[in-house]
């Protein structure tokens, strides 16, 4: 299992990557490994603004449907289009190419109960065992 | 009669396990009032008895085979070759509900794909699924896909008030509590262009009925100007359509139609006393993923063979849970392979002779009763096989004297469902009526309106 050591974690399975007042936000390995075989990704459209925890997409595998949540308040900036045509970047990439939205964060303060690494690599362990 | 695998013994053993002395015990919160009403039901009777009560009871329906029909409104007499109810009736199909462990049933399953597949060509649609309930319910879950496809954020649907009425009624029923602010519909006066002015940036989807509950079929250019109307605001354009009628005009497809959808019954179903019936829908592929219902794909397996199998299922109820688009995950699915062998069988120039002999019969008719004194027809628009007609009578009153005096089965009472079209009686006229069943029909109307006409002059005197 991969995990990003640049990324915060979310008990969801969700990551985020800061990047000045913007971040980056996808599903973690443990996830796309979870889900297989990925084949739609449904995302907000830049403009739309959520609250910490609130869904914004929706990743659909062959067996199973699920929400994605975002670690911390914000407006989405844009979204990758790529997934569109290409959903299985999510299973092969998902810290990288099978990204999902770049936000603009609204309260940074937010990151603050997220798990880093580490933390979050104990929780999958206790979680599933893998 | 009834059957209960329960021993005496069995019963009190239950009984104790849960703690109660008897049965009755079981209903002590109903009130005693009503707890074991007075049924004062007749004595039984033995079979044979009853088989003669319910004959008896059957012979007083105007069934269609002692009775000529000219009535349609959504639902039509249309001939149903043998080979439909052959195939129906084998207990491979006959007996098996929408299937759960679906792959086994391979032949259920491709019986589905090949019924899609005409719908789509039928509808010049990319994907249509394997059926909902009616044509309303059909309808209704095209508006609430539009609103899924305009994520929630677009409130704001136009009807065409010539939409069946009942199918609009049923809109509003299933989307009660969606915030849904629905127009158009409001004013029968409301044409195509009207419709087009009141389409805004919050609308989700703007729905047409083509041939329109009157019959009146609209020009393709004319819908493509609503369609483009809609698409500019990211809105999309719902047709509902008579299938048959598909069979002989442009699809609607051809016109900007996002969504093409209708009652499937004219295809192979009889009028079975109003249902079951089925509600056909296909779409562009674009909504694919957002549409009601099961869909069927064609693909291959591991040893490249043809098979079939459920496709997009994540969006469906039991895997997307409350997050499902919709919570139909249910077919009519008998229904729709009547549909799919009739369309097999007629194919496609047989679905053209079925459409043409309704335009031409229904524009005898026509013709041959707006000649006729008093009566004239209400629209001035081109038709298929329905249209409306002015009556010098009471529509109920000519209704009564048909059916009574001369085994006919008259046409819809607009003034039912549009008050500003009382006196209008909307009549249906199929491949199944004869030259001699519509001349039958003028020579009917013909003489109830002289009858009652020398009966007033006798009064008058």
């Amino acid at each position: 299992m991969k995990i990003d050591p640049n990324c915060r974690y979310t008990e969801s399975h969700d990551w985020i990557r800061v990047e000045g007042d913007e971040a980056i936000v996808g599903i973690t390995d443990y996830a796309q490994n979870e889900l297989s075989d990925i084949v739609y990704v449904e995302l907000a459209e830049p403009g739309d603004s959520f609250e910490k925890g609130e869904a914004y997409g929706t990743v659909e595998s062959v067996k199973a449907a699920a929400d994605c949540y975002l670690p911390v308040g914000g407006e989405v900036v844009t979204m990758n289009e790529t997934l569109e045509d290409s959903p299985e970047l999510v299973n092969s990439d998902p810290f990288g190419d099978g990204w999902f939205v770049r936000i603009k964060i609204a309260d940074p303060a937010d990151l603050d109960g997220l798990m880093d690494a580490e933390a979050y690599k104990a929780f999958c362990e206790a979680e599933g065992g893998h | 009669m009834s059957y209960v695998p329960h021993t005496a013994a069995d019963r009190r053993a239950m009984l104790a396990e849960i703690g109660v002395e008897s049965v009755e015990d079981l209903f002590c919160d109903v009130p005693q009032q009503h707890r074991y009403p007075e049924l004062s039901l007749p004595e039984p009777l033995s079979e044979i008895e009853i088989l003669a009560e319910l004959r008896d009871m059957s012979e007083q329906n105007a069934d269609l085979d002692h009775f000529f029909c000219f009535l349609g409104a959504g639902a039509y007499n249309h001939f149903v070759p043998s080979v439909v109810d052959h195939v129906i009736s084998r207990s491979e199909f006959y007996t098996a509900y929408t299937p759960y462990q679906p792959e086994v049933s391979q032949g259920t399953l491709q019986s589905i794909f090949e019924y899609q597949s005409m719908i789509c060509a039928l509808t010049g649609m990319d994907a249509a699924n394997a059926s909902h309930y009616d044509g309303a319910t059909a309808l209704a879950e095209a508006v609430i896909m539009a609103l899924n496809v305009g994520r929630h954020k677009k409130k704001r649907v136009v009807l065409s008030p010539s939409i069946h009425p009942e199918y609009r009624e049923v809109v509003r029923t299933y989307t009660q509590g969606m915030g849904l602010t629905i127009v158009g519909d409001d004013d029968p006066a409301n044409d195509l262009q009207a419709l087009q002015t009141l389409i805004d940036r919050d609308t989700c989807c703007v729905v047409v009925q083509n041939p329109d509950f009157f019959g009146r079929l609209s020009r393709p250019a004319e819908t493509q100007t609503l369609a483009d109307a809609a698409h500019a605001v990211k809105a999309l354009l719902v047709v509902v359509a008579d299938p048959i009628s598909c069979g002989l005009f442009k699809p609607p497809g051809d016109y900007g139609a996002d969504v093409v959808l209708g009652e499937g019954q004219a295809l192979g179903n009889a009028l079975n006393f109003g249902g079951p019936y089925l509600g056909y829908f296909a779409c562009r592929e674009a909504y694919a993923r957002k549409m009601a219902g099961r869909l069927v794909g064609e693909t291959v397996d591991s040893r490249g063979q043809r098979g079939y199998v459920m496709t997009l299922v994540a969006r469906e109820q039991h895997i997307r849970r409350e997050r499902a688009t919709s919570n139909i995950c249910t077919n009519q699915a008998l229904n729709a392979l009547a549909a799919g062998v009739y369309l097999a069988a007629m194919g496609k120039r047989g679905l053209r002779q079925v459409a043409e002999l309704c335009y031409h019969k229904a524009h005898y008719a026509a013709q041959r009763i707006a000649a006729l004194p008093g009566f004239e027809l209400a629209d001035d628009a081109l038709f298929f096989k329905e249209f409306a007609v002015r009556c010098p009578l009471p529509v109920q009153t000519l209704n009564d004297e048909l059916l009574e005096e001369w085994g006919i089965i008259g046409g819809l009472d607009l003034g039912r469902f549009y008050p500003d079209r009382a006196g209008q009686m909307l009549l249906c006229v199929t491949e199944m009526n004869s030259r001699e069943e519509i001349d039958c029909l003028v020579e009917a109307l013909e003489e109830i309106v002289e009858t009652w006409e020398e009966r007033e002059e006798e009064h008058d005197e």
